[in-house]
Parts: structure tokens; C-alpha cells; sequence
């Protein structure tokens, strides 16, 4: 369920992107207004990160972490029903504003105040409860998934004997329930704000609106990691499998994870270094963000030392993993360029930070999604995928996504500003490939849905461990899994 | 974890999307009572929460009788435990977001609009402006009025921490009695508590009507108002919801629920009671003492 609609939202969200790339296309204004142009970057941004990537980690865990602890469902089954369908909800008052006068919300996902308080469309308040709604469906979500890990493992599964898979939710869940509260408090205070007079974020109140990106960002940053813990935790499932080799270093990859979790609390003022932070401010949360390197420096050692030496072969999911790794790692070094302070300064609010994120999210993100989908396609619908089409779809996406988002460095470096549908002459060519790339990993999704279907509704038969090397509890059982499937506990020596 | 018992999976429900409609229509409500104001917003927001409230006697209902029935396994003991502990560090961190915009304006934003500081320079957008705790000069009184004056925390506010923290030490006393199956006791003593919580929202309730009346002290009057209404509202509204909790488990106890070791309900709403005491005594510390 959760998988399916973060889909049909990865579908509108991209089609959103679609709109964005198709203005961009030439200089000069073609096809939009820039009021809606700016609407579609702010909903493009939301539905992807609330609306497609978070869910789409929530099903997989959803439907992945019964089966690696030996559980019959989620701890709390009810709850985990309602968290879901809060989220249609959520969305459909969401695009709704879409429809509304003064239109959607325009501000960009970020929705700085005051640009989102005082210079809103009316429809910013239904876009608060929207939010609203969507945070208490995260934090159920999350506190599910912490008592699923922490109550129903299997007898003789201790912490260090959890798959990553299961770990990096843990941790993700943590993150979660620390920070949808505060990113509560601080929609409520823009809802005061519009509409009952105070002034958190208005200076001739004695507010700041600097204040409403320190307390963003304190959620905006564990936000990213959210979306990019479980597709560590499910590559790190992936490369052994296809590497015929046990993880390289597992106790590592776990305190990796952990000390990435408790770093990202604070390195939140890297997002604004050049709004006139005090200099020491800027000094320590520069050495902060470098220190996060490490630890996703020693993730990205273990991966490839666990493919080293390895009789590796390479499917769809683990091509999938590959070129997570490769270019999650390409994102990871445009990160540190910018968390210099000196050198953001020139960066900042470029194309060069759409590059950044979009190298991590995309083939961060969105590929370990579709690796963890391919992995475990056989065992939820008990037929093989169709092999040739899933690496055509890996090619596909990996020259478009590219194309896509390789040229936008050097928009950035040059100096072509991101959230605007016109720029000057210098930055066309670049962006006429950016669009191309963009439409071409845009349509090779559709062909990600012809293969799912397919694989549900027929093909090869699976056997319970169709992976050479997979391990876990989730392989011990017939493919496709058994309703409640676990409903007494197996033993794990 | 020793124990092999099998899981308890509960039945199909219905609860979660009548939930779902309920809150989706409450706020959808909400949303446009704020912005177009018109009778068919108001009259969502009512079927919505209407909805909610009969989903919550619902739902709460159906596992209260599951419970009873005795188809919980220890397991969904610990379960229900740890989401009640992570529901509550979820609501200290929304409280959290709004504490550390208290600080921020006091240490950070004021000063400098004050001319102090890394950023002093900002003194320049409204030249001669003083920067004082509490604000009662606003930068731009046109538009966010001054309050005359504050409350000071040595009268209702001390009454309000001493109510509140006696009411912590009596429901521990009902639970300790609950434990040792005095359940007159319990009961007493759990009638206690909730009057001193009803206490608590009436004074708390009269403060705000003489901050509006008396002293201009209200939502709008600059960074002082917002932060303080935020701040001791959503305390209040938290409040509010603790006594519903103990009230239910008042009624509960009366018809017999509940045993010396099986007592979880009671227990979740003491913890939730212990938590708003705690943010209580940090909104007095900060809030009207400093």
C-alpha cells in the first residue's frame, strides 16, 4: 500500500519536474508563468520528500522488517493502518491548493518565512495542516517501527545480530520521532503568524525570520538522513548478496550509522551560512558537517571492501547498488565543497546545490529504492522480475538521471541561480541537456511499472532464496511470505 | 524475549480509516474557517470532530475490551509501553521547538535587534530601540502594541506550580495504592488529583482573561505575547487532555477495571501527568521567573 502510492506520488511529483525541466528547455519564457513555475519547484520538492521517498522507505520497512526479526506484522498493526492512510489525506489536501485562488503554495519546499508568512497565498494555512497531518502519520509511523525492532525480535536476535536493513530504521525512526515535532512547532508558529498576530518571525514584533530557518533546518537536516539511512541499511544487504561475501565490517557500518544519526542534530546552519550567522557559528558548524565524512566515509569503504575479491555478478538490484555507491559518493563530495563556509558563499542558492541534493536523493534515494525493490520483487509476489527489462530500466535512468543532473554543476559553478524559469544565454546549452536527460529518465519510470506488473502478475517461479548469497531470516520462508507470516517466534542461534 | 508464547494479532479493524476521514475532515475544517470563514468550514470541522471523538471512544473502547478479555500477551504490554514512552518524547520535542524559540529570541535576535552584538548593525531598522526582557516596548508599536505589563511569576503562577506538583505526588499516591489494591484509596486519591488539575485550568484561564483586560498582554503585542501564549497554551491544551486521561481512568476504576498488576491505561496516563508537570515547572523557570 505504501509502496504503490509513494509510486503513483513519485509519478506526480515527477511529472511536476517534468513541467519545471520542459521551462527550462530554452531561455526565456515558453510555456508557464513564473507564479506557477515557482508553485511547481515548491510542489515538487514536497511531494518527493513527504510524499514519495519517506513513504516509500516506510513500506519497505513496513513489509521488511517483520519478516528479518521473525515477526507475524508490525507491533502496533492498527496504528500502522492509520499512519498510512493519513497520508492519501494529507496529499489530497495538499494538491488541492493547487486549485485554490492565489494558488499552491510558491515559497519552495523550504517555505522560508517570510516569504511563506507574510507574502503567502491564502492557501499556505491548508498546506500547515497538511504538514500537520503528515508528521503525526511519520511519528506513528516511527514509534511502530521502534517497537517492532525492540520487542518483537526473534528469541537469540541480539542488537548486533539485527540485518543493517533493520538497524538503520531503528536509527532512521529515532531521527523521525526527534524531529516531525519540532518541524510541528515550527508550521504551528507560521499559523499563528498568518493568521492570529503574533510575531515569531517578524522583526517589528522583536521576532527574527532567521529564527524560522534555525528551528527548519534543526528538522531539515536529520530529514535528509532519514531518506538516505534505509537505503544505506538495504545496499548493505544487496552488495554481500551479490558479492558472495559476508558485509565487510558490520559493527562499523552500525556505529557509522549511529554517529551520522547524532551528527546531523547539529549541522543544521550549514543550510545558512550566508545569512549573516556569527562567525564562530560558522566555524563550528563547518567542521561539524566535514566531520560527517567519516563516518560515511567508512560505509563507502566497507561497501567496496566487501566487493572486493568478491565472485560478483551483476542483476539489477545490485547494479542498482553499484551506482548508488558510486554516485551517492559524487553527491557526498559536492557536499563537502559546500559545507566550506568561504566557498558556499559563491555556491549558495546555485544550481550547483540542485546538483548536490539531487545527486544524493536520486541515486541515493530513489536507487536504493529500486535496488531494494528488485531484491525483494521474488519474495513478495513469488515470481521472478523479467531480467532483461530491469537492467534496461537500470541503464536507462542511469544515463538520464546523468544527463540530468551532471550538467547542473557547471550551471552552478557559472552562476545560473536555481528556482527561476528564466536565465541568460551562457547557461542554454547546459540546460537543453539537463531537459533532455531530465525527460529521459523521466519516461524509463513507466517502464519500471510494465516490470513491476508483470512480476506480480506472472513469470518464472521463485524459490524461497532466489539470491545465491542473500542471508536472513526473510529468505527461511517460502517466496511469496505467508499472511501474519511468522505467527510463533523462530530461533536464531 | 525468552518466552516462545505466539503473537497476539488482533482482528480487522475499522478504526483507522474512520479515523482518517475524521481528522482529515477536522482539519480540512480548521483550514478554511481560518482563511474563507464561512458556515460550511465550520460545519466540516464539526462533523470532523465529531468523528474523531466517536472514533477515539471507538477505538480506545474496542482495546480496553480486548485488554479485558485477556488476549494481550506481555508482548503487547511492551509494546504498548514503548510507543506510549516515544509518543511522550515526541510531544517533549514539539515542546522543545517552542523553548528553543524562546531562547533564541532572548539570547540571539533581541540583543542584536538592540544594537548588541554580531549583528547589531540591525539596530538601524528601528533606530533607538531598547532591547528588555520581558518586551514591552515593541520595535514597531503600530503594529504589535505594547502590553502594559506582565504577569509576575510570584502570584497565580506559584499557586499554578504548587497545584501541579502536589497533583504529581497524588496520582504517584493512587498508583502506589492501586498496586496494593486499596482501590477506595485509589479512588480518593485520583479525585484529588483531578481537582487540582481542574484547579489548575481555571486559574490558569482567569490569568489569561486579566492578561487580555487588564494588561494589553495578548497573542499580538510583539515576541513576549507570542512566545508566552504558545508556550502556556499549549501547556494548558496538554493539560486538558491529561485530566480527560485521568477522568477516564477514574470511571474505569469505578466499574472495576484494572488490577494491582495489570494496570497499564492508568499507568500511561501517570506518566503522561508526570510529563506536563515537568514541562510546567521548565515554563515557570523560563517563561515568568527569568
Amino acid at each position: 500500500m505504501y509502496l504503490i502510492f509513494s509510486f503513483a506520488m513519485f509519478l506526480l511529483g515527477g511529472a511536476m519536474a517534468m513541467v519545471i525541466r520542459a521551462e527550462l528547455f530554452q531561455p526565456g519564457l515558453q510555456i508557464v508563468e513564473p507564479e506557477f513555475f515557482n508553485q511547481m519547484t515548491t510542489m515538487h520538492g514536497l511531494i518527493m520528500v513527504f510524499g514519495a521517498v519517506m513513504p516509500a522507505f516506510v513500506g519497505l520497512a513496513n513489509w521488511m522488517i517483520p519478516l528479518m526479526v521473525g515477526a507475524p506484522d508490525m507491533a502496533l498493526p492498527r496504528m500502522n493502518n492509520w499512519s498510512f492512510w493519513l497520508l492519501p489525506c494529507a496529499f489530497l489536501i495538499l494538491v488541492s491548493t493547487l486549485f485554490m485562488e492565489g494558488g499552491a503554495p510558491n515559497f519552495g519546499w523550504t517555505f522560508y518565512a517570510p516569504l511563506s508568512t507574510t507574502y503567502g497565498p491564502p492557501s499556505t494555512t491548508f498546506f500547515i495542516f497538511a504538514v500537520h497531518i503528515m508528521g503525526v502519520s511519520s511519528i506513528m509511523g516511527a514509534i511502530n517501527v521502534i517497537a517492532t525492532i525492540l520487542n518483537m525480535r526473534a528469541p537469540g536476535m541480539t542488537l548486533m545480530k539485527m540485518p543493517l536493513f533493520v538497524w538503520t530504521w531503528l536509527i532512521t525512526a529515532f531521527l523521525l520521532i526527534a524531529v516531525m515535532p519540532v518541524l510541528a512547532g515550527v508550521v504551528t508558529m507560521m499559523l499563528m503568524d498568518i493568521n492570529f498576530g503574533t510575531s515569531f518571525f517578524d522583526a517589528s514584533g522583536g521576532g527574527d525570520p532567521l529564527l524560522f530557518q534555525h528551528v527548519f533546518w534543526f528538522f531539515g537536516h536529520p530529514e535528509v538522513y532519514i531518506m538516505i539511512l534505509p537505503a544505506f541499511g538495504a545496499v548493505s544487504h544487496i552488495i554481500p548478496a551479490f558479492s558472495r561475501k559476508p558485509l565487510f565490517g558490520y559493527a562499523s557500518m552500525v556505529y557509522a550509522v549511529g554517529a551520522i544519526a547524532l551528527l546531523s542534530f547539529v549541522v543544521w546552519a550549514h543550510h545558512m551560512f550566508t545569512v549573516g550567522i556569527p562567525i564562530a557559528g560558522q566555524l563550528f558548524f563547518m567542521y561539524a558537517t566535514m566531520l560527517i565524512a567519516v563516518p560515511t566515509g567508512v560505509k563507502v569503504f566497507n561497501w567496496v571492501a566487501t566487493m572486493f575479491r568478491g565472485s560478483l555478478t551483476f542483476e539489477a538490484p545490485m547494479l542498482f547498488a553499484v551506482a548508488f555507491v558510486i554516485l551517492f559518493t559524487i553527491g557526498g563530495f559536492s557536499g563537502l565543497m559546500l559545507a566550506i563556509a568561504p566557498a558556499d558563499f559563491q555556491y549558495h542558492d546555485t544550481y550547483f546545490v540542485v546538483a548536490h541534493f539531487h545527486y544524493v536523493l536520486v541515486p541515493g534515494a530513489i536507487f536504493g529504492i529500486f535496488a531494494s525493490a528488485y531484491f525483494w520483487l521474488p519474495k513478495w509476489t513469488g515470481h521472478m522480475y523479467d531480467e532483461t527489462l530491469a537492467k534496461t530500466h537500470f541503464w536507462l535512468s542511469f544515463v538520464g538521471m546523468n544527463l540530468a543532473f551532471f550538467p547542473m554543476h557547471f550551471l552552478g559553478l557559472a552562476g545560473m541561480p536555481r528556482r527561476i524559469p528564466d536565465y541568460a544565454l551562457q547557461f542554454a546549452d547546459f540546460n537543453m541537456v539537463s531537459s533532455i536527460g531530465a525527460f529521459m529518465f523521466g519516461a524509463t519510470q513507466i517502464l519500471f511499472l510494465v516490470i513491476v506488473v508483470k512480476c506480480v502478475r506472472g513469470g518464472e517461479k521463485a524459490p524461497a532464496k532466489p539470491w545465491d548469497g542473500a542471508e536472513g531470516l526473510e529468505w527461511t520462508v517460502p517466496s511469496p511470505a505467508p499472511y501474519h507470516t511468522f505467527s510463533t517466534p523462530p530461533e536464531v542461534k | 524475549m525468552a518466552e516462545n508464547q505466539t503473537y497476539y494479532v488482533p482482528e480487522q479493524s475499522k478504526w483507522p480509516i474512520v479515523a482518517t476521514v475524521g481528522l482529515g475532515l477536522m482539519m480540512y475544517g480548521l483550514a478554511s474557517i481560518m482563511v474563507f470563514d464561512t458556515t460550511g468550514s465550520w460545519i466540516t470541522f464539526w462533523i470532523g470532530s465529531a468523528i474523531m471523538v466517536y472514533m477515539l471512544f471507538g477505538w480506545f473502547g474496542s482495546v480496553i475490551r480486548e485488554s479485558r478479555e485477556g488476549l494481550y500477551s506481555p508482548q503487547m504490554d511492551r509494546s504498548f509501553r514503548w510507543g506510549m514512552s516515544w509518543f511522550i518524547f515526541s510531544e517533549v520535542m514539539f515542546f522543545a521547538a517552542f523553548f528553543g524559540a524562546l531562547f533564541y529570541t532572548r539570547v540571539f535576535a533581541l540583543p542584536w535587534l538592540g544594537g548588541e552584538g554580531d549583528r547589531g548593525s540591525s539596530n538601524m531598522l528601528w533606530e533607538g530601540f531598547q532591547a528588555t526582557w520581558p518586551l514591552i516596548n515593541t520595535p514597531d508599536p503600530q503594529t504589535y502594541p505594547a502590553p502594559e505589563g506582565t504577569i509576575g511569576p510570584w502570584g497565580l503562577p506559584l499557586i499554578n506550580t504548587i497545584l501541579l506538583v502536589t497533583s504529581s505526588f497524588t496520582v504517584t499516591v493512587a498508583h502506589h495504592a492501586l498496586k496494593e489494591n486499596h482501590r477506595k484509596k485509589v479512588k480518593t486519591w485520583l479525585t484529588a488529583t483531578i481537582a487540582l488539575a481542574l484547579v489548575f485550568v481555571c486559574v490558569q484561564g482567569y490569568e489569561y482573561v486579566h492578561a487580555y483586560r487588564d494588561l494589553n498582554l495578548t497573542l499580538g503585542s510583539g515576541i513576549y505575547g507570542s512566545t508566552f501564549f504558545m508556550l502556556t497554551g499549549f501547556h494548558g491544551a496538554h493539560v486538558i487532555l491529561g485530566t480527560v486521561m485521568l477522568i477516564i481512568m477514574l470511571i474505569r476504576i469505578n466499574k472495576g477495571h484494572f488490577t494491582a498488576d495489570n494496570h497499564f491505561g492508568f499507568e500511561a496516563s501517570a506518566w503522561y501527568w508526570h510529563f506536563v508537570d515537568v514541562v510546567w515547572l521548565g515554563l515557570f523557570v523560563f517563561v515568568y521567573v527569568i
